[in-house]
């Protein structure tokens, strides 16, 4: 058997990807990122990042000014045919026939796609989804969540090695975020790579295993989401005292604690990564000293900072 | 080729006009039938016979051309803008799908449309004129070469327009004049020689001539240059889809 480049562990190879549109807006610039086989990326970015501009390059929906993408290693432009057959694309807005029934829609998607007809499949896909008893339902009638989902049920409807989700959860319901979620597990578990674009941070850090950070058109960062916690996150431990303070003893200098007003209250703010240090100025090391000192403590807590606070100081670092 | 696709979007526009009967079927039939009824019947018997013909069975093949030009234009225009306008038209660009087939399915299924609509409309003439046909095989190619031709044309205009108004300008400012004044309901032969040169210039004049032949015989303009007149503007059509494609032209940024 002949070897076929969908064999690579990366499944998109994006590189030097530029894109200046007609106006002279740079939309992208110089994007290099290569996305695994079987991983769920979540890529980050203020509005007009250039997040979408990038899922509509490698979709085929711009044309890019500058660089190449590979999908399964077809080029999107040379081998587009073979490229776009591996990818599903959810988008932003809700784009469809309001006068077709869900059925319909769906069964259309699979053909443009190039797959015969497959009813037990769209069934699935349907049921997998709690669309099956709006099947023969008009699309229009449908509430803002269920047509989310029938964009959902047509990007999947050709078997996609591939799943672009852009913004999923926008105007939609925790409860359908919640079933979008598991949903997006059951798939990846099933193969299937995804990638998604989102504004709600607590999306990416329940679900992605790779994150990367778009700005200005630039990729920022690309990190293991729990690298990228680890590296950059913090966590601020809370002691409370039985008895107030008035004074941090000097013992504690080197901690960087802070004493609340009342001098009840300890706050010892440290980097992740500084976890497993062996400079004694750990929690153990902390607790140790405060019991070296004499100061009975009645209870105490952790607060690590989420991807959100990660990202705001990542895109506010930019120039 | 992904055959799979032309047919997924042929079924798709063919379901639309099955959903659409009445104003896709009914209203033209209707209002051809109300041209029957007033120049056929009312007037017609009131004129004298051209070139052998009577009047009413005279206007039959223009008034199916009529009706096939603005239907192929109006069909083949709302199918490509309307998913243009709903945003939809982002799956038909990420699909694995060449221009070539994307036009196959829609201008197929208008083209489709329109000579089904054609052949409905000789057959509610029947019913008001007696027709004899010379040559039926040429009026089915007339036939199906304009409606590809001008479904193709429809496309041009449903990926041009930026607006519904733009949608309606060409067909009702451009075609339906000079369908009028291509010999639709007269003989070039009827008009001073001055005005028979002006029409010269007129490509639906060429049309009905050809279309005309095929029924009776003799027409105004020879059928081969009619023939080679249709076939060149299905040429230019088809060069200008390409370029649309090419360039992504109104379709990709």
């Amino acid at each position: 058997m002949i070897a076929t480049p969908g064999a690579s562990s990366s499944v998109i190879t994006v590189s030097g990807l530029g894109k200046t549109y007609a106006t002279g807006h740079v939309a992208l610039k110089d994007v290099c990122l290569e996305i695994r086989r079987g991983e769920i990326f979540a890529l980050l970015g203020p509005n007009g990042a250039g997040k979408t501009t990038l899922i509509s390059v490698i979709c085929g929906l711009v044309n890019a000014t500058a660089g190449k993408v590979e999908v399964a290693g077809y080029d999107i432009v040379a081998d587009y045919r073979a490229a776009r057959s591996r990818i599903g694309l959810v988008p932003q807005e809700l784009t469809t026939d309001s006068f077709e029934s869900v059925w319909a829609t769906v069964s259309f998607s699979r053909g443009l796609f190039g797959r015969k007809a497959n009813p037990a499949y769209i069934e699935k896909v349907l049921r997998s989804l709690s669309l099956w008893d709006k099947k023969d339902a008009r699309i229009m009638t449908l509430s803002g969540g269920m047509k989310r989902r029938v964009l959902i049920a047509k990007a999947l409807s050709h078997e996609p090695e591939v799943l672009f989700l852009d913004e999923p959860s926008a105007g939609v319901d925790v409860e359908l975020r919640r079933d979008m979620w598991r949903l997006v597990r059951e798939l990846r578990d099933e193969g299937v790579t995804i990638i998604l674009t989102t504004h709600y941070l607590e999306e990416a850090e329940e679900m992605a295993d790779r994150v990367g950070v778009i700005a200005k058109g630039e990729l920022i960062l690309v990190e293991e989401k729990a690298t990228l916690m680890r590296k950059l996150g913090k966590k601020q431990l809370t002691v409370e005292l039985t008895a107030p303070l008035v004074a941090l003893p000097q013992a504690l200098a080197d901690f960087g604690l802070a004493l609340s007003d009342d001098g009840i209250r300890l706050t010892y703010t440290y980097a992740t990564n500084r976890e497993g240090d062996d400079d004694g100025l750990s929690i153990a090391g902390l607790l140790a000293a405060l019991s070296s000192e004499g100061i009975a403590f009645k209870d105490l807590h952790t607060e690590q900072s989420s991807l959100e606070d990660i990202f705001v100081s990542l895109v506010r670092r930019e120039p | 080729m992904n055959l799979q696709a032309i047919a997924a979007i042929y079924g798709f526009e063919m379901n639309r006009t099955r959903r659409t009967l009445g104003q896709s079927v009914v209203s033209p039939v209707l209002s051809t039938s109300l041209y029957f009824v007033v120049f056929g019947s009312a007037i017609g018997p009131r004129m004298a016979e051209v070139g052998g013909v009577a009047y009413g069975a005279f206007i039959v093949p223009g008034l199916m051309m009529l009706t096939l030009l603005t239907q192929s234009i109006s069909n083949a225009a709302f199918a490509i803008y309307f998913p243009r306008f709903t945003g939809t038209i982002y799956e038909l660009l990420s699909a694995p799908v060449s221009p070539f087939e994307i036009v196959a399915g829609y201008v197929g299924a208008a083209a489709t449309k329109s000579t089904v609509l054609g052949l409905i409309i000789l057959a509610t003439a029947s019913l008001f004129v007696p027709l004899e046909i010379r040559h039926p095989f040429w009026v089915l190619g007339f036939l199906v070469l304009t409606a590809v031709t001008f479904s193709l044309f429809g496309f041009i205009i449903g990926i041009w327009a930026d607006g519904f108004e733009r949608l309606q300008l060409i067909p009702m400012l451009v075609i339906t004049p000079l369908t009028f004044l291509g010999g639709t309901f007269y003989s070039l032969d009827m008009l001073p020689p001055v005005w028979r040169t002006v029409t010269l210039f007129n490509p639906v004049v060429y049309l009905v001539s050809g279309f005309r032949w095929s029924f009776f015989g003799h027409s105004d303009v020879r059928v081969e240059v009619s023939f080679a007149m249709t076939l060149a503007f299905l040429i230019v059509c088809l060069f200008t889809v390409r370029w649309m494609f090419r360039t992504g032209y109104r379709l990709k940024s």
